[in-house]
């Protein structure tokens, strides 16, 4: 049964990571990466992480996928919603991304990864909470400077008026 | 630990029949003649339709939407915190209230520099309706 | 189904394809797309070795969630460049943003 899911959400994620990069309407894009995001969350859930998946929820569905569709809608000119990508040379990028596609596969199939026990699905939240207040102290509060430096200079960006 | 996720499963799985559903009956109590005309006009409450949906937004919009995901994203810190609290003590208090401090600081740059104050608008009425919408940039008092 | 090297499969087909979206979009929010895609990627795949490498603290779930709060971060500063650059240019497409080329 969770092999069906597991086959399911994995087929989800990446037809539709195909759609965000070939489709020619960007809010199509947009939305194709609200389902590539909840693949991901559900593969985390696979995972068993749990918090993670509901972090991804959270930050990434509910903040930088409503700022995406809001960066669209900012920047498109009045029934002009298309984007052409003609004039990239599209030929050498498939190349260059198949190559490197091939390349992860080799590295993955060949590599004899070191493998221990595995994990016992527990509750995460209470082990994330102690490492991120002290073994990971500092780039906690290195995160809220940069979350600050993110907040100011944006909005000193998007003022009309600098100054 | 997957069980505990059946009835999100459950629930996307109603969720995507009911929408489904709704759009099959729809297509099978339809009328299938006469369709044409306003028939076909996006509802508006009984206005007529102006012009596309496919607008420029106003950039204030993005400011909102930017101090949103800020602190959508402290909440993320908040939780696992929240839940180690009672054991850590003191420290975490002191070291989340550190984080909290520098991102309310901030917030109160974007609240002083006027950033969240909305944008009048002056609109003229011209010839059309709303032909001159005119969104001037005035900042508030 | 469930073992490493699918996650890895799964994580290196959206590595590929954000690499290819980044290559070959003009506009610069459908390039943010393709780096959102590549940041997914490389999250699923600190997750998926903190649980089949036989680690028994939980350090790549707190790498993933620092990758996700850096994407926030990220995107919301790059949006607001690339809305700068419509105002400014009146164009979205990072290839026409060239105005400081000698």
């Amino acid at each position: 049964m969770s092999e069906v899911f597991f086959i399911l959400i994995a087929a989800i994620t990446i037809a539709s990571a195909i759609w965000v990069v070939f489709s020619s309407n960007l809010i199509y894009s947009a939305v194709a990466l609200l389902f590539t995001l909840f693949g991901v969350a559900g593969l985390y859930v696979f995972l068993y992480a749990d918090f993670i998946a509901a972090t991804q929820v959270v930050v990434y569905v509910g903040g930088i996928l409503v700022l995406i569709i809001f960066g669209v809608m900012l920047t498109n000119k009045i029934a002009d919603n298309r984007i052409s990508h003609s004039s990239r040379p599209r030929f050498m990028a498939g190349v260059i991304s198949f190559f490197i596609f091939v390349l992860v596969m080799t590295v993955i199939f060949t590599t004899t990864w070191h493998t221990g026990e595995e994990q016992i699905a527990t509750a995460t939240v209470n082990t994330i909470g102690e490492m991120i207040l002290t073994t990971y102290l500092l780039p906690f509060e290195v995160a809220s400077l940069v979350l600050l430096a993110a907040l100011m200079g944006s909005a000193l960006l998007s003022r009309k008026k600098h100054g | 630990m997957y069980q505990n996720f059946a009835p999100i499963i459950i629930f996307v799985t109603i969720g995507l029949l009911l929408a489904g559903a709704l759009f099959i009956v729809q297509s099978l109590i339809s009328p299938k003649f006469n369709k044409g005309g306003e028939k076909l006009a996006t509802y508006e409450c009984g206005e007529v339709p102006e012009g596309s949906a496919w607008i420029k937004f106003n950039i204030r919009f993005y400011v909102i939407a930017l101090v949103f995901i800020i602190f959508d994203v402290e909440v993320i810190f908040l939780y696992p915190w929240a839940v180690v609290y009672k054991s850590l003590g003191l420290v975490a208090f002191v070291e989340m209230m550190i984080f909290l401090l520098i991102l309310v600081a901030g917030f109160a740059y974007v609240w002083v520099k006027d950033d969240l104050n909305w944008v009048k608008l002056s609109v003229k009425y011209g010839k059309g309706r709303y032909s001159e919408l005119a969104a001037k940039e005035e900042s508030s008092p | 189904m469930d073992n490493l090297t699918s996650y890895l499969v799964i994580s290196g087909i959206l590595f590929s394809l954000g690499i290819f979206g980044v290559m070959t979009r003009r506009n610069g929010v459908a390039i943010l797309m393709g780096i959102e895609l590549i940041l997914n990627s490389a999250s699923l795949n600190f997750v998926a070795f903190n649980r089949f490498g036989g680690m028994h603290r939980l350090d790549g779930h707190v790498f993933s969630i620092f990758i996700i709060v850096l994407a926030a971060a990220e995107a919301a500063v790059a949006l607001a460049i690339i809305i700068n650059l419509f105002k400014n240019l009146e164009t979205v497409n990072v290839d026409q943003a060239d105005s400081m080329k000698g």
